[in-house]
């Protein structure tokens, strides 16, 4: 386990731009690369989020009359998109990856730096791309799932730059992936045993491996998609003797575990943040290595679950929800330790531990939906409603965004130097709380009772409970607003951080901040008990 | 011989017993005051589940033979789901509250690095519970006649060779439902068309006699569409160039929605008809003044 890189060695460091201008140049330092990714994601997060508001404006009455029919689930079909493709896929997996797991593993950079560089800048053109199809001929109109015969029937152009745009998405995300898997295993400083890394490196292993292992059929399948658009092929099309359901079946292969490599990666973050403000070592570090291994045996069998009203024979049904229902197991396991690590600690109630907080609470409550839905007969009534809305949202909003945001509040004194201002923070935290709870838990009841989703229109004894959500939908915008100012003001005028303001023991912290360009000004620190707080080498600090 | 009784006696020798009694009643004083205070609060957290479980409707009307058994399976889920639910988030905010850093100190909480019992205990319990559910759910699936043989009894269209995918093909222990009525339904952007083969007729309503099952094969003319009436808590998707079958059974007379619920293009949440289900007089009438004669060419 000797390989030395230094990609500032092989590149001509003069050619490299400094100050902020590195931030938009073809840089190979892979805190570069992590910013670029995070500022990124978050740009596309805005518009994502506009046309969350765009969806929540229209459903604020049961007619619709804010825009036109197919525009509106143009919007619909981007707002999926966007959200996860190019906002919480690039954020939990490339903004924060890249940032931390060279420092992990006690690495200068990642095992490979260009295509590091390659995969980040495919994902600008390739949004700036899906964006832009609107105004060629109107966007993608099938829904993020792009079930055919839709999106062959739909027009044309969007459907295509839709495809483009996905395939060249997952080229990026495969990189990642790949990138991640060789640094992890081949890149550890000597002496660093893999039972004594950080959780979110066990995180991005496991999301890594979900990563390469199923994003080529996604791939493939929306290859096979666009020739029956361009080239009238035969595969999916019925006119032509081709078969729907196998793309619902090669779709889901990709994208059920997609719903993994976004909250796994989540699941390592919050590993990381807990114990640092609870002042006590993570709970149960074996077991949780073993549950996101399981998470990921389990992710990549239970896709049929989506598919439970799509004609499916009993025996199927019956496998995927058992499958399914079990990953509740692994899962329940990490959130019991999160809560014991909390137990007995010297808990500082900050922004980050807030959010954190915030997590836990909403994925647990999106869990339990999510069993039942697993649930055949139970999923055969809520299938395609409002309650499958509300649920993904506790899971990918009220989960991975609040980890997101949770993240920032944590690692913005590494990155920048300065300290948040915590007063804005916790007035985030609660705008946020409030309007995502109000916008999506009525939502359960909507689905419950008769509201399907992806609809622009709906009966007027919905009305209320559907401008509840709106508003909630309406505070979830507010709420960044205190974000963005905290964000701006502290970027330039924040409290100095010093080196460590957490007393952290990861290794991220035992260098500068922000750190020099090869990480750390001598050898990589060995870090044997990332979590031994309450130890001595904790006491010593 | 009780706890005080047994102490008394094994250490009656070594301390004078006045002393030993008020350690032991401190003791046990404090081993009951963290039991008791656990206890109620984990029978309140049930009791508060169980009441808002059964006395909590979220659900519409039950108008159907699958209704009432989707219920009995969403309160068990939905009380299960809540007891977790106030369990975990009581046990974070306690913890935010009871362990959270007072400014007068330093210093890091216990080096608690896991405790094997426990973590086995929240890796079999809900192992178990999950389990238990999955066979109920199983249960439930069964009663619903998930499992049944499909089976579509219509004189026109079974031939053998046809590939039929999988709906639900729910059967009653209720003879009247024997009676089977079969309907052909085909849907298209943005509406469904219902035909009934033994009157030779289309219709855009959907007129069915209450308590008697009804049978329908479903395909569709373009895109995927799904039927869902949620008073009868089933959902089928309408799948090009792939029959479905759905089997119902309504009890209860009324008029409900049926819903388009897979995105089928810019129409798609106007894609409704409605359901009617009626007496069987009155579904009779309704049928004789539709029916058209077979036509002889």
């Amino acid at each position: 386990m000797t390989i030395s890189i230094d990609p500032q060695k092989t590149n001509n460091e003069s050619l490299q731009p400094k100050g902020w201008l590195r931030y938009f140049s073809f840089s190979l330092d892979h805190k570069v690369i992590g910013i670029q990714y995070l500022v990124c994601g978050f740009l596309f997060y805005l518009i994502g989020g506009t046309l969350a508001s765009a969806i929540r404006i229209e459903l604020a009455s049961p007619m619709s009359d804010f825009m036109p029919r197919d525009v509106y689930n143009q919007v619909l079909t981007l707002h999926g998109t966007i959200m996860i493709f190019l906002w919480i896929v690039p954020v939990v997996n490339g903004a924060f990856g890249n940032y931390l797991i060279p420092f992990y593993v006690g690495a200068r950079d990642m095992a490979f730096p260009r295509l590091n560089a390659v995969a980040f800048w495919l994902i600008p053109p390739s949004g700036l791309m899906l964006v832009a199809s609107y105004f060629v001929d109107g966007a993608a109109q099938a829904g993020w799932t792009a079930y055919p015969p839709l999106s062959i029937t739909t027009p044309q152009s969007g459907q295509i730059i839709w495809i483009l745009s996905v395939l060249l998405l997952g080229g990026s995300s495969i990189f990642g992936g790949i990138n991640f898997i060789a640094t992890i295993i081949k890149l550890r400083r000597p002496g660093l045993k893999l039972m004594q890394l950080p959780m979110y490196c066990w995180a991005m292993l496991g999301t890594s491996l979900l990563v390469v292992l199923s994003t080529p059929v996604l791939a493939g399948t929306l290859i096979l998609l666009s020739f029956d658009i361009i080239a009238n092929t035969g595969f999916f099309n019925p006119v032509l003797g081709g078969n729907v359901v196998v793309y619902q079946h090669l779709f889901w292969f990709y994208s059920h575990p997609a719903v993994y490599i976004m909250v796994l990666p989540a699941f390592g973050l919050v590993s990381e943040i807990l114990p640092v403000h609870a002042r006590k070592p993570l709970f149960g570090y074996t077991t949780m290595v073993f549950s996101i291994m399981g998470i990921v045996v389990l992710g990549l069998v239970v896709w049929a679950h989506h598919m439970f009203t799509s004609g499916t024979p009993p025996w199927m049904r019956l496998f995927f929800t058992i499958a399914t229902a079990f990953i509740a197991v692994p899962t329940g396991i990490k959130f019991f330790n999160w809560v014991a690590t909390l137990w007995g600690g010297k808990i500082s109630i900050n922004s980050a531990m807030l959010f954190s907080c915030g997590f836990i609470i909403n994925f647990v409550f999106g869990g339990i939906t999510g069993v039942a839905l697993a649930q055949v007969p139970f999923d055969i009534h809520v299938h395609d409603t409002y309650f499958v809305v509300a649920h993904f949202h506790y899971i990918v909003y009220g989960g991975t965004v609040f980890i997101i945001f949770s993240s920032i509040y944590h690692w913005f004194p590494k990155v920048t130097g300065k300290m948040l201002n915590e007063k804005f923070g916790i007035l985030h935290f609660i705008i946020t709380f409030i309007g995502f709870n109000l916008c999506f838990a009525p939502q359960h009841w909507l689905g419950l009772n008769g509201m399907p989703r992806r609809v622009a229109e709906y009966d007027p004894q919905f009305q209320f409970v559907n401008q509840i959500s709106s508003l909630g939908a309406l505070l979830m915008a507010i709420s960044t607003i205190p974000f963005l100012i905290n964000v701006f003001l502290s970027v330039r005028n924040g409290k100095n951080a010093g080196d460590n303001p957490w007393n952290a023991l990861t290794p991220e912290w035992l260098t500068s901040s922000p750190p020099p360009v090869e990480n750390w000004e001598g050898e990589a620190p060995l870090v044997e008990e990332p979590y031994g707080y309450g130890k001595e080498i904790s006491e010593q600090k | 011989m009780n706890l005080n009784d047994f102490l008394l006696t094994k250490y009656a020798g070594l301390k004078k017993l006045n002393i030993l009694r008020i350690e032991i009643q401190i003791f046990r004083n404090q081993l009951l005051n963290k039991n008791i205070y656990l206890i109620l609060i984990i029978s309140l957290v049930f009791a508060i589940s169980f009441w808002i479980g059964f006395n909590v409707n979220l659900l519409p009307a039950e108008a159907s033979i699958n209704a009432p058994i989707y219920d009995e399976l969403f309160k068990i889920l939905f009380i299960i789901g809540l007891i977790i639910f106030i369990g975990m988030t009581l046990a974070v905010i306690y913890s935010l509250f009871k362990f959270r850093k007072r400014n007068d100190q330093i210093g890091d909480g216990i080096a608690l690095e896991g405790n094997l019992s426990l973590e086995i205990i929240w890796t079999i319990i809900p192992s178990i519970i999950v389990l238990l559910i999955g066979l109920y759910s199983y249960n439930i699936y069964d009663r619903m006649g998930g499992m049944k043989e499909l089976n579509h009894n219509h004189e026109m269209m079974s031939s053998n060779a046809e590939k039929i995918w999988a709906g639900i093909s729910q059967t009653s222990d209720n003879e009247k439902a024997i009676n089977n009525l079969s309907i052909e339904v085909s849907a298209m952007q943005f509406a469904f068309l219902f035909n009934y083969p033994k009157g030779n007729f289309i219709s855009g309503e959907l007129h069915v006699p209450v308590d008697q099952k009804v049978s329908m094969k479903m395909e569709s003319k373009d895109v995927i569409h799904a039927f869902w009436v949620p008073e009868f808590r089933i959902k089928q998707d309408i799948i090009p160039g792939q029959p479905t079958i759905l089997n119902f059974t309504p009890t209860k007379v009324g008029k409900y929605p049926i819903i388009c619920a897979e995105l089928c293009g810019p129409y798609h949440g106007g894609m409704r008809a409605s359901i009617i289900v009626e007496e069987e007089s009155d579904y009779n009438e309704w049928f004789n003044k539709n029916k058209k004669p077979e036509v002889n060419l």
